[in-house]
C-alpha cells in the first residue's frame, strides 16, 4: 500500500514550518488524536508536579515549604486538571484515534467540528493555566483558583472569591466542556452512522461499544454543568443570586447540580479504561473476550445507573435518611454490572494463554487496582461508614484507587499497546517493565497508607498537620510512593523519545491482534484504509488469519 | 483456540453447504447488517438537541427549586402580566408557536421546488420569530425600568432572566440561521436537493418553539 508523500525539499525533508501548519491545520483524526493524547499527557505531567509539591510538604508534620494558600491552589488545579485536561483529552484522543480505524472508515462524521473541539479544549485548559498569570486582574500578582475542583458554594461568590481566579476556572472548563460535547456528538454519529460493511452493532469491537455508552453520558451530563457554570458566573459578574446564601440563594443546589454532573463524569472517566482492557485482555491472554452481550449490556445498565446516585457525594450534608437510603442503594447497584465486567475480564483469562507483555501487565494493575478501590467504593456507599470518614484521606485513597490505579494504568496499558500503530515503532519492553513495576510499587505506597491515615482521622486539604495524631509515618510512606512515580513517568517519557528516535519497526500488526486497525499499515495513511473493509465477526483479522475456521461461524 | 466438537461441525458442514463454490477467503455468511437509515446530519441534531434539553432542563429545575423562595419583593405575580395584548407575553408565545408551522410549509415548499414559496414562508418564519424577540424586549424593558428588577434583585430576577435570556438567546441564534439560508436562498443557492440540511434546521427551531411551551408554563403559570 502506497502513502501518499508530502512533496519534500530538496534535502529530502519537510520543512519545519510546512510541518507544523500541517498538524495545526489538520482535520485528520489520527493527528487530532495525536495531537489530545500528547496535550493530555503533557498535563498530567503538570498534574503530577501539582501532586508532588503537595506530598512534599505533606510528608513530614509542621512543615512550611508551600504556603496553605498556595496549596489551596495547587489541590485545585492538580484535580481540575486531572479530570478535564487529562482524563477526557485522553479519552477523546483515543477515541479519535481508534475509532475511525476500528470501525474501518476514513475520518469522523464531523473532521472540521473534530478539529474546533480539540482547539476548544487546549484554549480552555490554556486559560485554566493563565490564571495564574491574571488570576487577581491585570495589576499585580495574580493565581489561581483556590475553591477546590467541585468548587463549593458559597466560597466561590464574589464575597469569598476576590479577583478572578475563580472566572477563569469557569470559563475554562466552560470551553473545554462546549468542546467535548461536541466531539461527543461528533464520535457517536461516527460510530452510529459511519460503520463498515457487516458491522452490526453487536459485531463492533467492545472498546467502539463502551466509548459510544460513555460520548452518550458525555452528551447528557456536560450540559447540566455548563448551565451551572453560567448559573455561577452571574452570580459572580452580573449580582445573580443562585448560590448566594444570604440573599436566598441555596449552595446545596450547585452541590446537587455539580454532582449530577459530576458523578457520570467519573463513569465517564473510567469507561475508558474498561474499553481499553476489554480490547487488550483477550489479545494477550489469546481468548475471546468472556460474554461479549453481556459486557455490552453492563456497560448500558453502568451508564444508566450513573445518571441516579449523585447524592452519595452528599451524604454528609444532611439531607433525608430516606434520600440517603435510596442513593445508597442505588450506588450499591452500580457494583453489580461492574463486578460482571470484571468476572467476564477474569473468565478472558482463564485458560488463555497469557502473554505478560507490557500492556497486559498494566492490565493487571487495572483490574487488582480498580478492584480495591471499588471495594473502598462499596465502604463509601454505606451511609454510615461514609459518614465516619467523610472529606478524609480514605476518601482521597478511594479514588485514586479508581482514578490513577484504573485508568491511569489502563492509559498507560493503551499506550504500549497501540503506539507501535500510532507511530510505526516499538516501545521498549524493558523499560516498559521497570515503568510498570516501579510505578506498582509506587502507586501503592502512595495511596495504601492514605486509606490508614484517613481512618487515624486526616482530613483531606490540609497544608499540614501535628505531629501527635499519629498520622507521621503515613504520611512519609505516602511520599516516599511519590519519588517511585516521578522515576516511573520519567521512564516512561525516556521511552516513548527513545522509541520515536530508534525503537524496532512494529509492522502492521505487532500483536496478533484480531481487529480492524491491525489491518493497515502502522502508522496508518491519512485515508485509513485503500479498500473499505467489510466484516462478517467481531474479530475480523482473525477471520482473515484462520479462513478454515472464521469467528463468524459461531457467532 | 480450539473449538472443536460436533455441533459446531454440523453448523459449518450446513454453512459450507450454502456457499456456491466461494474461492475468496473470507467466506461470506449469509447476509450483511443493515445500516442505520438516517444520515449523520439528522443523528447529530437529535444529539445536539437532547444535549440543549439537558442544558435547559437543568435551567428550569433551578427555576422550579426556587419558586416560592423569595426573602424579598418584588414576587413574580407582581411583574409578570399574562395578558394577550399586543407585544405581551401570550401574543408573543402565539407568534413563536405559529412560525413552527410556516417553516413546516417552507419545507414542504421547497421538497416540491417550489422557490417563491419557499421564500414566502421562510421569511414569515424570521418575521413571527422576530417579533417574539422585539416583544420580549419590550416585556424586559417593562420589568427593568419600571418594575426596577434585574438579575440582583432577587432570586426570582435571577432565575427568570437567565431562563428567559438563555431562551432568548437560542431563538436569536435560530433567527441569524434561518435568515442566512433565506439569503442564500435568494440567491439561488439552495437548491431542493439540500432539504436535509433545511430541513434539520427546522427541527432546531421546532426545539426552541418547543422549549418554549415548557418555560412559558413554568415561568408564567406554575411560578406565577
Amino acid at each position: 500500500m502506497t502513502v501518499v508523500q508530502q512533496p519534500l525539499s530538496p534535502a529530502g525533508r519537510v520543512p519545519a514550518l510546512s510541518r507544523l501548519h500541517e498538524w495545526v491545520a489538520t482535520t485528520d483524526h489520527k493527528k487530532l488524536g495525536v495531537m489530545y493524547v500528547t496535550a493530555g499527557l503533557l498535563f498530567f505531567m503538570i498534574a503530577g508536579l501539582e501532586a508532588s509539591l503537595m506530598r512534599w510538604q505533606l510528608a513530614l508534620p509542621n512543615q512550611s515549604i508551600i504556603m496553605p494558600d498556595d496549596f489551596n491552589r495547587l489541590f485545585t488545579m492538580h484535580g481540575t486538571t486531572m479530570v478535564f485536561f487529562v482524563g477526557m483529552p485522553i479519552l477523546f484522543g483515543s477515541a479519535n484515534f481508534l475509532i475511525p480505524l476500528m470501525i474501518g472508515t476514513r475520518d469522523l462524521a464531523f473532521p472540521r467540528l473534530n478539529a474546533f473541539g480539540f482547539w476548544l479544549f487546549l484554549l480552555g485548559g490554556l486559560l485554566l493555566y493563565f490564571s495564574y498569570f491574571a488570576g487577581q486582574g491585570l495589576q499585580g500578582m495574580g493565581s489561581a483558583p483556590d475553591v477546590g475542583w467541585f468548587a463549593y458554594a458559597p466560597l466561590t461568590e464574589r464575597t469569598f472569591s476576590r479577583g478572578h481566579s475563580t472566572d477563569y476556572w469557569i470559563l475554562g472548563i466552560l470551553l473545554t466542556g462546549i468542546g467535548s460535547a461536541m466531539t461527543a456528538i461528533n464520535l457517536v454519529v461516527t460510530i452510529l452512522a459511519m460503520r463498515c460493511p457487516g458491522m452490526s452493532l453487536m459485531k463492533m469491537p467492545l472498546l467502539v461499544w463502551i466509548l459510544l455508552v460513555d460520548f452518550i453520558l458525555v452528551v447528557v451530563a456536560l450540559p447540566p454543568l455548563a448551565a451551572a457554570q453560567c448559573m455561577l458566573l452571574f452570580d459572580r459578574s452580573l449580582g445573580a443570586h443562585f448560590f448566594d446564601t444570604q440573599a436566598g440563594g441555596s449552595a446545596l443546589l450547585w452541590q446537587n447540580l455539580f454532582w449530577f454532573f459530576g458523578h457520570p463524569e467519573v463513569y465517564i472517566l473510567i469507561l475508558p479504561a474498561f474499553a481499553f482492557s476489554s480490547e487488550i485482555i483477550p489479545v494477550f491472554s489469546r481468548k475471546v473476550i468472556f460474554g461479549y452481550p453481556l459486557m455490552v449490556a453492563a456497560t448500558v445498565a453502568i451508564g444508566i445507573i450513573s445518571l441516579g446516585v449523585w447524592v452519595h457525594h452528599m451524604f454528609a450534608v444532611g439531607l433525608s435518611p430516606l434520600v440517603n437510603a435510596i442513593f445508597m442503594g442505588s450506588t450499591m447497584l452500580v457494583g453489580v454490572p461492574t463486578g460482571i465486567k470484571m468476572f467476564n475480564w477474569a473468565a478472558t483469562m482463564i485458560g488463555g494463554k497469557i502473554r505478560f507483555h507490557t500492556p497486559m501487565l498494566f492490565c493487571l494493575g487495572f483490574l487488582c487496582q480498580f478492584l480495591l478501590g471499588g471495594l473502598t467504593g462499596i465502604f463509601l456507599a454505606t451511609v454510615p461508614f461514609d459518614w465516619a470518614v467523610s472529606d478524609s484521606y480514605f476518601v482521597v485513597g478511594h479514588f485514586h484507587y479508581v482514578l490513577f490505579g484504573g485508568l491511569v494504568f489502563s492509559i498507560f496499558a493503551a499506550i504500549y499497546y497501540w503506539f507501535p500503530k500510532v507511530s510505526g515503532r516499538m516501545l521498549s519492553e524493558t523499560l516498559g517493565k521497570w515503568q510498570f513495576w516501579l510505578l506498582m510499587i509506587g502507586f501503592n505506597l502512595t495511596f495504601g497508607p492514605m486509606h490508614v491515615s484517613g481512618m487515624l482521622g486526616m482530613p483531606r486539604r490540609i497544608y499540614t498537620y501535628h505531629t501527635e495524631r499519629g498520622w507521621d509515618l503515613w504520611n512519609l510512606l505516602s511520599s516516599i510512593g511519590v519519588l517511585f512515580q516521578i522515576a516511573a513517568v520519567s521512564l516512561f517519557a525516556i521511552n516513548i523519545i527513545r522509541s520515536l528516535m530508534k525503537g524496532a519497526k512494529a509492522g502492521d500488526d505487532p500483536w496478533d491482534a484480531w481487529t480492524l486497525e491491525w489491518s493497515t499499515t502502522s502508522p496508518p495513511p491519512p485515508y485509513n484504509f485503500k479498500d473499505i473493509p467489510v466484516v462478517h465477526s467481531r474479530r475480523p483479522l482473525w477471520d482473515l488469519k484462520h479462513p478454515d475456521d472464521p469467528d463468524w461461524k459461531y457467532e | 483456540m480450539t473449538r472443536t466438537g460436533s455441533t459446531s461441525e454440523d453448523i459449518a458442514v450446513t454453512t459450507m453447504s450454502t456457499q456456491s463454490g466461494s474461492s475468496t477467503p473470507l467466506m461470506p455468511p449469509p447476509a450483511l447488517s443493515q445500516k442505520l437509515k438516517w444520515s449523520n446530519g439528522k443523528i447529530a441534531v437529535v444529539l445536539l438537541i437532547a444535549s440543549e434539553i439537558a442544558f435547559f432542563g437543568t435551567l428550569i429545575a433551578t427555576y422550579i427549586f426556587y419558586i416560592g423562595r423569595d426573602i424579598n419583593p418584588p414576587y413574580p405575580q407582581d411583574v409578570l402580566e399574562v395578558s394577550v395584548a399586543p407585544l405581551k407575553v401570550v401574543f408573543n408565545s402565539i407568534f413563536l408557536l405559529a412560525s413552527s408551522i410556516w417553516i413546516v410549509l417552507a419545507v414542504k415548499a421547497l421538497a416540491a421546488g417550489k422557490k417563491a414559496a419557499f421564500l414566502f414562508w421562510w421569511g414569515l418564519t424570521i418575521l413571527f420569530g422576530l417579533e417574539f424577540l422585539v416583544g420580549t424586549g419590550f416585556e424586559w424593558y417593562g420589568m427593568i425600568v419600571e418594575d426596577g428588577v434585574w438579575m440582583g434583585t432577587n432570586v426570582f430576577g435571577s432565575c427568570f432572566y437567565t431562563l428567559v435570556g438563555f431562551h432568548a438567546f437560542h431563538v436569536t441564534m435560530g433567527l441569524i440561521i434561518l435568515t442566512l439560508i433565506w439569503v442564500l436562498a435568494v440567491l439561488g443557492k439552495v437548491p431542493p436537493r439540500q432539504i436535509e440540511k433545511v430541513d434539520l434546521i427546522s427541527w432546531y427551531w421546532h426545539f426552541v418553539d418547543g422549549i418554549w411551551i415548557v418555560v412559558f408554563t413554568v415561568v408564567y403559570i406554575i411560578g406565577n
